[in-house]
């Protein structure tokens, strides 16, 4: 039964990632990889690495997506490519 | 640069929220050798209740609480807390960070006084990523300005 979820999990984390990737909306990617964090984060927890989970949600989805929005505050929020 | 704005639901929500938050933090630090996480995951959550401070309200009322001078201080000192038991165990006649020798000076048995070792370190952990945390997303959203009082 967890074969589903996982790879439901999966088909969200690459959709999240590619969207941010191709979205022009700095702010919107920033969200995007918090995100991709958090589904990252389920699926280490599934696999059962509760330390290295736990790790990206305080990481990877926390910390990290106050530094991108910090970040942008001080370029401009699109993308010139 | 991130502004003083008035904004009456996101300020209570965030003074009734960064208690819980720092609290949770030192839970985690605290327990870090019996549960997942540690000094840095814990570190990481209060570096991150400093952080919702400057969004909630702004970087002066965050830096009246907890300047920049602390804040130096507190990256050394961390560091100095996570050498010092190192060097502690080299001159007790063991290795770097072997905290078994520690019941020499501490009297109980040699087990607990791992335990207690690792506790210590992860506090010294704990206090120099929190302060790393702060620092680093103070200088990154006012490109290293606010130490002249400048934003």
């Amino acid at each position: 039964m967890t074969w589903i979820m996982e790879i439901l999990i999966l088909t969200i984390l690459l959709i999240c990632a590619l969207a941010a990737i191709h979205v022009k909306d700095l702010l919107s990617s920033a969200i995007l990889l918090g995100a991709y964090s958090f589904l990252m984060c389920i699926l280490w927890a599934e696999m059962g690495a509760v330390d290295v989970a736990f790790t990206e949600a305080a990481v990877g989805a926390g910390i990290s997506t106050a530094f991108f929005i910090g970040a942008i505050y001080q370029t401009t929020r699109r993308t010139k490519d | 640069m991130i502004r003083l704005y008035d904004d009456l639901i996101i300020q209570t929500v965030c003074r009734i929220m960064i208690p819980l938050i720092q609290l949770f933090a030192f839970y985690v630090i605290a327990h870090g050798h019996y549960s997942p996480g540690g000094g840095f995951q814990g570190g990481c959550i209060l570096g991150a209740s400093f952080i919702l401070m400057v969004i909630a309200y702004d970087i002066n009322w965050m830096k009246r609480r907890f300047s920049e001078k602390k804040n130096i201080l507190l990256i050394a000192l961390g560091v100095l807390i996570y050498a010092l038991v190192g060097v502690l165990c080299i001159l007790l006649g063991a290795e770097y960070l072997n905290y078994g020798i520690l019941h020499k000076i501490i009297p109980t048995d040699s087990v607990k006084v791992r335990a207690l070792g690792t506790l210590i370190i992860e506090i010294g952990v704990g206090i120099t990523v929190m302060a790393v945390m702060v620092s680093i997303f103070l200088n990154l959203t006012t490109l290293g300005k606010h130490e002249k009082g400048e934003v």
